[in-house]
């Protein structure tokens, strides 16, 4: 297999990655005032991602740094042309990140009520930025010869961006509220996993209209596969919420937006940035990509470290597999 | 003003940002760290206190380290785009590394730090500070890598037919010996607010409040911090001096701009103070040292340091007309607040020792008001450090390669850039209030009662409260 493509197949590993994990972190997040009754509860819920949502994080951190030192073209006009939206996800993420450290610092409840709205709001805006940006980027986006943005923020703002961007929000959403179910006990469990199987009917029906409309825009056999897989997974998932098997259905809804995302890259490929204004402008695997010695250097670096992370990440999760509840929250 | 020049002070403003809480992340992960390991080797309550005490003053600083560093990535591609197309082969790699390699390592041992006191056996705990600690100061060998191939560019050729930089030796860029001598003047810099602030707080619990049970605690994070912050302090000079020799072969400029040195000369005298005209010509005040900026530059009391005037007429032979020569009032000022403030906090650790020797207590309400100050110094330092360095380049982005104003995005707008800078700076100085209440507070709370932490037990804690929790 050529560089090139290990490394569209290891950006997209990266993005499916960060998807799913920060995925629930973002629905826990956006189901804040939802779920969580009172302090007590809220505070349950932000516990259960509180060992593990920095390290979701870094996710796409990587996957930046990945498209930066494989695909330089690529992150130079996707980062510039999608200036305003990035920047929103960067406040979002910087005031989220912020609210958890800082939630719990101080007594008083208008200051946890602040940070409250900080973690729903810099939760809820890049779960549906996020669709909306992937979505621009299968639709193309107007790109002159010299593969510079030449659209405005209208261009990105358009009915298949928006349902993107219902489509991610609605998919995290049931994400972390089978999350919730999975990891907590007593009545708030039980909130959750009823809300989850409402929440799922909803994002199953905008993730299979967002990804028809995909299929119909570029598609590929690989694509349609793994669409159909990415439904089946999210319907099996809601199957196993509603009949209360919480491990199965997180393992639905994480395998779904797995496949949702694979999918979206397998439509894309070879393409990362397809052009509506002048083809030239096109930015594909090959145009976009580093030297085949950097290529070469990275793919090492990445087949040493990438197990040892996921190795001590997973071990993250199981050190923390225990189901919380307002038994375990201490008072101060 | 125009879109680069928005792009610039937000790449400005939002980097010494982020840098304020970088070297208290560096520095503290590690001396936490070591506090850690002396409670788990002796047993002695007073480490754990400490432990726990300054650990909670390194989480509140942590997060927005954290926060503010994505910006840092992203900004790259949104406002410098040119200059990603331009290095990305090269300059991308020791990003995607510091991610996988650093940034994994640090956020997830954190975690396990922050959340694992009753669910990790003892010595796991302690390991995941370290490994906390040692992502930390990996991530810094990366991104100073990163750097160092913008101040002196090695291992690359510029590719005439894609008009890009491509990476020809990685080993040359990782052991780019301005990276070999700016990591460690860096971290030095990190351990030297660590430490200040160790110095500070226990200071501060010291004087005010002299009957405590806990002034053995105090006493020994006053003692150590000092400590440390002497030892940094050694090691920025020593670092700072290699480093001055390097410079002054591969950055000659920024050399002769840090000194405001106008003319060629050998031997070259340091000016600790000069007030003269902008453009060299007149002298009005000046206290100098002779030989000393020859031995800085050059380590030869009489070797030759190349001026201003001389460089630019170099450079402008060499890569054609235009101004080679960086703002010298800034360079200038910020060399000396650098070696200033850095100087500043060394001595009143020095004097913070010098109250305590024979197992004295200090009272100076003086010393108080000097301890409060000390962690700031340091700062200032390293700000003025990065300021220095980073404006000493100019006009350059990449040194010889490419130039700051040919790295900017063309297709982001001044409306747009605009608003990313006021976005920025209005969160930024709006959690800096914040975080620095936070500190304020959490210092004043003093050291917390430790009730000792039984061993985790998978069977029957099913119902007990975690003993950490947001």
């Amino acid at each position: 297999m050529e560089l090139t493509t290990i490394w569209f197949l290891l950006v997209a590993v990266l993005f499916t990655g960060y998807f799913i994990l920060e995925g629930f972190d973002f629905g826990v997040g956006m189901l804040l005032p939802v779920l969580g009754r009172d302090d007590r509860e809220r505070r349950v819920m932000i516990n259960t991602i509180g060992p593990v949502w920095d390290g979701n994080e870094v996710w796409l951190i990587t996957a930046g740094g990945a498209m930066f030192a494989a695909f330089p073209e690529w992150y130079a006009t996707l980062f510039s042309g999608f200036y305003l939206p990035l920047l929103l996800i960067l406040l979002a993420l910087i005031a989220r990140g912020v609210a958890f450290e800082y939630r719990h610092k101080r007594p008083e409840a208008a200051w946890k009520r602040r940070w409250d709205a900080a973690i729903f709001f810099g939760s809820l805006i890049p779960a549906i930025l996020w669709g909306v940006a992937f979505a621009n980027i299968l639709r193309g986006v107007p790109l002159a010869a010299d593969h510079e943005y030449a659209g405005g923020l209208l261009d990105l703002l358009h009915p298949y961006a928006l349902l993107g961007g219902a489509t991610t929000a609605a998919l995290f959403l049931t994400h972390g509220a089978v999350f919730v179910a999975l990891k907590t006990v007593g009545d708030i469990r039980d909130r959750a996993a009823a809300l989850a199987v409402r929440l799922g009917v909803a994002a199953a029906v905008l993730a299979v209209a967002f990804l028809t409309w995909t299929l119909t825009i570029r598609s590929s056999t690989a694509a349609v596969v793994l669409a159909v897989g990415a439904a089946l997974a999210l319907l099996g998932g809601l199957a196993a919420a509603k009949v209360r098997r919480e491990g199965w259905a997180f393992t639905g809804t994480a395998v779904a937006i797995a496949l949702a995302v694979a999918t979206l890259f397998a439509a894309l490929f070879p393409n990362v940035l397809p052009s509506t204004l002048d083809p030239a402008g096109t930015l594909t695997a090959t145009n976009a990509a580093s030297t085949p010695y950097t290529l070469k250097i990275m793919t090492w670096v990445a087949v040493f470290f990438t197990p040892i992370v996921l190795a001590y990440q997973g071990w993250t999760y199981w050190v923390f597999r225990k189901r919380i509840g307002v038994a375990h929250i201490p008072q101060h | 003003m125009d879109a680069l020049d928005v792009a610039r002070w937000q790449f400005g403003v939002t980097t010494v940002y982020h840098f304020l809480f970088v070297p208290l992340t560096i520095g503290l992960s590690v001396l936490v760290a070591i506090l850690q390991t002396l409670w788990h080797r002796t047993g002695d309550e007073k480490y754990l206190k400490l432990t726990k005490f300054y650990g909670k003053l390194f989480l509140i600083n942590f997060a927005m380290g954290v926060v503010t560093g994505i910006v840092q990535e992203f900004q790259f591609g949104m406002n410098w785009s040119d200059y990603s197309r331009f290095v990305g082969d090269i300059f991308g790699a020791p990003l995607a590394i510091e991610a996988l390699v650093a940034f994994f390592l640090e956020s997830t041992f954190i975690g396990l730090w922050i959340f694992g006191w009753d669910r990790l056996p003892k010595r796991l705990h302690l390991a995941s500070i370290w490994a906390a600690a040692i992502g930390t100061n990996l991530s810094a060998y990366f991104i100073l890598a990163a750097n160092s191939f913008m101040q002196n560019p090695v291992g690359y050729w510029v590719n005439p037919e894609t008009g890009r930089a491509e990476l020809t030796d990685f080993v040359a860029v990782l052991t780019n010996k301005v990276a070999l001598i700016t990591f460690p003047h860096t971290i030095a810099g990190a351990f030297l607010v660590a430490g200040s602030l160790l110095v500070a707080v226990a200071l501060w619990h010291l004087i005010r409040n002299r009957d405590s049970a806990d002034t053995p605690a105090y006493r020994f994070a006053a003692r150590f911090g000092s400590w440390v912050t002497l030892i940094s302090a050694a090691a920025v000079v020593i670092t700072g001096d290699i480093q001055g020799k390097i410079m002054t072969q591969v950055q000659p400029m920024k050399m002769a701009a840090a000194e405001g040195l106008y003319t060629t000369e050998s031997p070259a005298s340091f000016s600790v103070l000069t007030v003269g005209s902008l453009d060299g010509t007149r002298e009005l005040f000046a206290i100098k040292i002779p030989y000393l900026l020859s031995y800085l530059g050059t380590g030869d009391p009489n070797g030759t340091v190349h001026g201003i005037n001389d460089l630019q007429a170099a450079y402008t032979a060499q890569y054609g007309p235009g101004s080679y020569t960086p703002i010298i009032p800034v360079t200038y000022w910020s060399f000396r607040f650098m070696i200033g403030f850095g100087l500043a906090a060394a001595a009143i650790a020095l004097l913070v020792l010098w109250t305590q020797r024979k197992g004295r207590t200090p009272t100076s309400k003086w010393l108080l008001r000097a301890g409060l100050a000390m962690p700031v110094l340091p700062l200032l330092a390293n700000s003025f450090g990065w300021i220095f360095t980073e404006m000493g380049r100019q006009p350059w982005i990449v040194f010889g390669e490419m130039l700051t104003r040919d790295g900017v995005s063309r297709s982001v707008s001044l409306a747009e850039v605009l608003t990313s800078f006021a976005a920025f700076t209005l969160i930024y100085a709006t959690l800096a209030v914040i975080e620095v209440k936070l500190l304020i507070r959490y210092a004043k709370a003093g050291v917390p009662d430790v009730t000792p932490d039984p061993e985790p037990d998978d069977t029957d804690d099913a119902e007990r409260p975690l003993a950490f929790a947001y």
